[in-house]
């Protein structure tokens, strides 16, 4: 069973094709990178995958089910994070995560919250207000409400972005970590290739709202006799451009 | 519900600030309503109309405030996607929402009419049962306009706060709430007895002035409220639908 599967998506913005007609899915345990310049569709795929824009044409299956814009139960299964996205700063981070233990009717979700808190070291500012936290704090916190369902299936957007490289690490030895153990399907969009060529089973380009290429990282590389995935990011980008 | 419960509870500003302004509201409209009463042979026997009238409009218009504040917290904290991206429905947001509002209303009007009573001698509560029907009726009104106000927001984004704050002022001339209906011009008239405002406010003035209560009023203004709510929640869900095609639902997230 595909977690998620996208067939011949498109969307149109008045005169602006922001999506045109792709293909992909996601296999079990997977995570799969979207990659592309600012602007080439990522944001509005993810947005589209999350149920937050309608399509203009094409499907969406997750779990092998179309998804139903109208009704949001596929929710129950996913969740999302990014940096670009926060939660409310007045409250503390243990009433955050509470008020999104109930959202998503979690059963035992004291046994949840402590197991995040845990897992991801939040204990020695679990009293504090979210607004009043650091980036990489803010970024912990973010990520423990985006499993706080167990979710079968991840969406990060930059989720290590303006994170200092030892946080990033952390955060990404956890992703690492977490996927493993649970067995979850994530995809994710990100600028930093290193991440990508860390995280990801397999990698999408985008450009102008296609997929302009796509396999493993590694394969990537190779096939464009380059030395890493940013420089293939930039012959891909910079090479229809030239035309 | 939750989260605005523990906003709330954690912020001394926000109580005080949900308090101070129905309190400074029916102190003002206090003494305006003990001076006409020494000064007007049409107040001289009926005190409390003019304050009892201050203290349901602020119900209502605290009730419409705190609707669109609720929802305006989610776009300023930057919380909103989050809330969209969970499988709450529609629904379950108006009616959180709409709850919260009503939580959010009383903090400030309960102590604000009870003030009334010792500094100036008028009590809300004379109004006796059909009070629990008039403050229904605003608060239904309260959560229409909030409604529109919040399909505004979702479909056009923060740009529409300008207007969460005004909507209330556009309809208070027609809302008849301190003078009677005949008082407007004759082709305005129709117009006002539209709008649920001037039949609760007539029943208000009836029942102080002249002591009975007319459930004509009353029925007129429910029934026209459920109607003007199921057109907000018609709109509300057409909005949404239309910010989904647009992509403004991710816009006013970031």
């Amino acid at each position: 069973m595909k977690p998620i599967e996208v067939k011949n998506l498109k969307k149109q913005f008045k005169t602006t094709e922001a999506v045109k007609g792709i293909n992909f899915s996601i296999n079990q345990s997977e995570t799969l990178a979207l990659l592309g310049p600012n602007g080439c569709g990522k944001t509005t795929t993810i947005g589209m995958l999350l149920g937050l824009i309608t399509p203009t044409s094409g499907n969406i299956f997750i779990n092998e089910e179309e998804l139903n814009y109208k009704d949001h139960q596929f929710l129950n299964i996913m969740n999302f994070a990014s940096p670009y996205v926060e939660l409310p700063k007045k409250l503390t981070v243990l009433e955050n995560l509470k008020v999104y233990g109930r959202m998503y009717l979690i059963k035992n979700f004291k046994e949840k919250i402590d197991q995040l808190i845990e897992d991801l070291n939040l204990k020695p500012f679990l009293n504090k207000r979210t607004g009043e936290l650091s980036s990489g704090q803010k970024n912990r916190v973010s990520l423990a409400k985006s499993l706080i369902n167990d979710p079968k299936i991840l969406l990060l957007d930059e989720p290590t972005a303006s994170l200092d490289p030892d946080t990033g690490d952390y955060v990404r030895s956890y992703l690492e970590k977490y996927k493993k153990e649970n067995d979850i399907s994530i995809l994710l969009a990100s600028h930093n290739m290193d991440e990508v060529t860390r995280l990801s089973d397999y990698v999408l380009m985008m450009k102008e709202g296609q997929i302009i290429d796509h396999g493993k990282a590694k394969d990537l590389i190779d096939k464009h006799g380059r030395e890493n995935l940013e420089q293939v990011f930039l012959k891909l980008v910079r090479q229809k451009n030239e035309h | 519900m939750l989260r605005h419960f523990y906003l709330i509870r954690s912020s001394f500003p926000r109580i005080f600030d949900l308090i101070y302004w129905p309190t400074v509201q029916i102190i003002l409209w206090g003494f305006v309503s003990k001076f006409f009463t020494m000064h007007s042979d049409y107040f001289n026997n009926v005190a409390g109309v003019i304050l009892s009238a201050a203290i349901l409009y602020d119900f209502l218009f605290r009730s419409s405030i705190s609707y669109n504040m609720l929802f305006l917290e989610e776009i300023w904290s930057r919380n909103i996607i989050n809330l969209f991206v969970s499988p709450l429905k529609i629904s379950e947001i108006i009616m959180a929402l709409t709850s919260s509002a009503l939580i959010r209303t009383m903090i400030g009007l309960v102590p604000a009419a009870f003030i009334a009573i010792p500094l100036f001698g008028i009590s809300i509560f004379e109004l006796g049962v059909p009070l629990i029907l008039l403050l229904f009726s605003l608060y239904l009104f309260g959560v229409t306009l909030g409604l529109l106000v919040t399909a505004g927001l979702v479909r056009f984004g923060p740009s529409f706060e300008n207007v969460a704050w005004a909507s209330l002022f556009f309809i208070a001339p027609l809302g008849c709430i301190y003078y009677p209906v005949e008082i407007l011009p004759s082709w305005v008239q129709p117009i006002a007895l539209g709008l649920p405002l001037a039949h609760i406010f007539e029943e208000t003035r009836n029942i102080l002035v002249n002591q009975t209560v007319s459930f004509t009023n009353i029925y007129y203004a429910i029934g026209l409220n459920l109607i003007y709510l199921t057109l907000a929640i018609s709109i509300f869900y057409k909005s949404f639908a239309s910010a989904k095609r647009n992509g403004t639902l991710v816009n006013i997230g970031e």
